[in-house]
């Protein structure tokens, strides 16, 4: 696997080098200058850009942004156990100011792990290996080709990007009518029920959650009432950075000297380290009957 | 006209301040809800949508039901119903007015609703929700004010309010079939996801409805001098009858194709209501009480001795109204959401507040009512004054 690890810091390297080499080679092969400019703004269309001066998404700089048509996450599942699992759901919750609420009912996951016959629904048969039974099996939001979550929102608080295939939240544009978490057949979706920091309401709290502060002040926080998953890390990617749980996964595996458990990438691009990793092994989606595509493979 | 609804003796203003006090309890409970949260209910990250949005879909249900006054009315020239209409377009009022207070307090973020209007999104379901109820809300108002209006003058209604009375038959039929749309429609909750679902809540609604008209005619007979008229409640007596009976059928037609076809998904969420799944089931009772309660008013209302009898057809309605209330008020939404979908069991119950909350949103509901009612009765009352 080291040499996919290698390609990945290939694309982010190329992207910071890309600002500078693109020019020349583009005058070169005259390309379309639309595209170049493109590229030169990190898959950002010029109007976006723009918008983002407004309203920026924390850290990002044109250029430096990993690109991808399609971002797809493979999750290998033999290279689980509870202890990658908990740090991949430990670090993205840190990471993305989510709220750690005790309460199951009123709990926010954007990642989190579940048995097979929980993840793969209607799959489950009662002979399955011994060892698949308590695998903690990673899910999150599969970014689907077609979404339902995106379909009936009425707001268009959630979309799915086009530059990158990522289902993305607008958590200042929710109303908070929870659709999409009816809609979606993954269970992706978490509302904040209670308040979810406490500088929401400025000194006077209630009870629960008194004094506990945001973790990453770079991520925003947000209010109650709202709906939010995961996001594939958008943030980073914009940075050049691949997600929190990936970059987790490629540590421990590089101490344990194993394969990571999680591998992220494009596939559109032929020569992606998830092309080949589902190129070479059998992979499953879950409820792939559904028609939503999820983009979350499963190598088992 | 409103000014009518200003005089009323002592009982009324009793009944209003009632109706004003359950209000503001709700409204105080609500302010706590708009404060800290959603939180407060008993609703989950499982189970998203309860109680709020079965009495919104419930409601829907009532007000679509002014059309079985309308088409026989306006269509087939059934005279008797002349009557009535009033009352039935007036129940709609209230009842549409009562559903978009049960969106907007299931709310997240109530101050953001305009959202919708903002950034139209005509692939939502909900946009369409939301464009047929403010309309239907429009058009019952309109026509029955200017109905009204000419009755009071002692003319016929103005021939240019024609097209909106046509326009409003298909429109009732409308709200209640977007509603549905709303949850059949998605993929991986196969509770809901089944072509008969608009049927069914048109059926429901056919039987809810006009049980509800009837219990409110016998009300005004009872509290006012204008008799709404033994050959119309009669008449909605057996519209009930049919529209039950037409929603058992259309509840049995699901069970045949989901517990014939055994395919576990899909009889789960039934299993869920009516026994329970994995040792958890608090919602069976009521579920068996709804199909109980619409059985005997189904025998009630089939023996033509006893549908004709007032008394007994009042019990039926009773009993119709909290049969389809249980089913469609908490069952259909709760059971879609149980299982969830990595097929765990999270149950749900109504909190106090919350259930003080949607109170105080039937209460709203019922003075509009009270005050639409008064108004039409008063000008009711004096014009059969005048023509006696
Ligand atoms: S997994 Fe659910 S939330 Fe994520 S894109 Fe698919 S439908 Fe939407
Ligand atoms: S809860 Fe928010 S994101 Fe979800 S459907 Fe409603 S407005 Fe859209």
């Amino acid at each position: 696997m080291g040499v996919n690890r290698r390609k990945f810091l290939k694309i982010a390297g190329m992207s910071t080098l890309g600002a500078a080499a693109v020019p020349a080679s583009s005058a070169l092969a005259a390309v379309n200058p639309i595209e170049w400019l493109d590229k030169k703004l990190g898959g950002f269309t010029p109007f976006e850009t723009l918008l983002h001066l407004f309203h920026t998404p924390v850290g990002f700089k044109p250029g430096e942004a990993l690109t991808g048509k399609q971002w797809v996450m493979v999750v290998n599942v033999k290279e689980l156990d509870d202890e990658i699992a908990e740090a991949c759901r430990e670090t993205c919750h840190r990471v993305h100011n989510v709220p750690q609420i005790d309460n199951p009912r009123h709990e926010i996951k954007w990642i989190w792990h579940s048995e097979y016959k929980h993840v793969f629904t209607g799959q489950h048969n009662e002979h399955i290996a011994e060892k698949y039974h308590h695998l903690p099996f990673l899910v999150m939001c599969n970014h689907c080709e077609n979404p339902a979550c995106v379909r009936v929102c009425p707001t268009k608080a959630t979309f799915k990007r086009k530059q990158d295939g990522i289902v993305l939240m607008d958590m200042h544009r929710c109303i908070g009518c929870r659709f999409c978490m009816a809609a979606c057949p993954f269970g992706a979706r978490s509302f904040n029920w209670i308040i979810p920091w406490p500088r929401e309401s400025a000194g006077t709290l209630p009870r629960f959650r008194k004094g506990k502060e945001p973790p990453n002040p770079e991520y925003p926080t947000r209010v109650k009432g709202v709906v939010e998953k995961c996001n594939f890390c958008a943030e980073r990617l914009a940075k050049g950075q691949i997600p929190a749980c990936v970059e987790v996964c490629q540590e421990a595996a590089k101490e344990k000297g194993k394969e990571p458990a999680l591998a992220f990438g494009d596939l559109a691009d032929p020569d992606s380290e998830v092309r080949e990793l589902l190129h070479s092994h059998f992979s499953i989606r879950r409820k792939p009957e559904l028609g939503t595509g999820p983009n979350v493979y499963y190598i088992v | 006209m409103l000014e009518k609804a200003f005089v009323g003796g002592r009982k009324y203003w009793t009944w209003m301040a009632c109706l004003l006090g359950i209000m503001g309890l709700g409204f105080i409970m609500w302010l706590w809800q708009f404060r800290v949260g959603l939180g407060i209910t008993g609703l989950s990250r499982d189970v998203s949508w309860g109680f709020y949005i079965g009495q919104f879909t419930y409601l829907v249900g009532v007000a679509a039901a002014g059309v079985m006054v309308v088409i026989p009315y306006y269509i087939h020239n059934y005279k008797a119903f002349g009557r009535i209409t009033i009352l039935a377009e007036f129940m709609a009022v209230g009842a549409v007015s009562m559903c978009l207070l049960f969106i907007l307090v299931d709310l997240g973020n109530p101050v953001r609703a305009l959202n919708v209007m903002l950034h139209p999104t005509p692939g939502s379901v909900l946009f369409w929700d939301m464009i047929v109820l403010n309309g239907y809300l429009f058009l019952n108002i309109f026509i029955g004010w200017n109905v009204l209006s000419a009755e009071r003058k002692g003319s016929l209604p103005p021939g240019w309010i024609k097209p909106f009375i046509y326009l409003s038959i298909p429109w009732a039929i409308s709200i209640h079939t977007v509603t549905a749309y709303l949850y059949a429609g998605l993929p991986g909750r196969h509770f809901w996801l089944t072509a008969v679902m608009a049927p069914r809540f048109l059926s429901s609604a056919f039987c809810a409805g006009p049980s509800l008209l009837i219990l409110l005619c016998l009300i005004v007979r009872k509290t006012t001098r204008f008799d709404p008229g033994k050959e119309q409640i009669l008449t909605l007596g057996g519209i009930v009858a049919y529209a039950l009976i037409l929603n058992v059928f259309l509840f049995v037609c699901e069970l045949f194709t989901v517990f014939y076809s055994q395919i576990p998904g899909h009889m789960d969420h039934f299993t869920y209501l009516f026994f329970g799944l994995h040792g958890q089931g608090n919602l069976a009772p009521m579920m068996w009480a709804a199909f109980g309660l619409m059985a005997m008013a189904i025998i009630l209302l089939v023996i033509p001795a006893c549908r004709r009898d007032e008394g007994i057809l009042a019990v039926a309605c009773v009993l119709t109204i909290i049969g389809t209330w249980i089913d469609k008020g908490f069952g259909l939404v709760v059971g879609g959401f149980v299982p969830n979908p990595l097929h765990e069991v999270t149950e749900y119950w109504p909190t106090l507040p919350e259930a003080l909350i949607a109170l105080g949103v039937w209460a709203t509901g019922l003075l509009i009512i009270s005050v639409l009612y008064k108004v039409a009765t008063t000008v009711k009352e004096e014009g059969e004054q005048k023509r006696a």
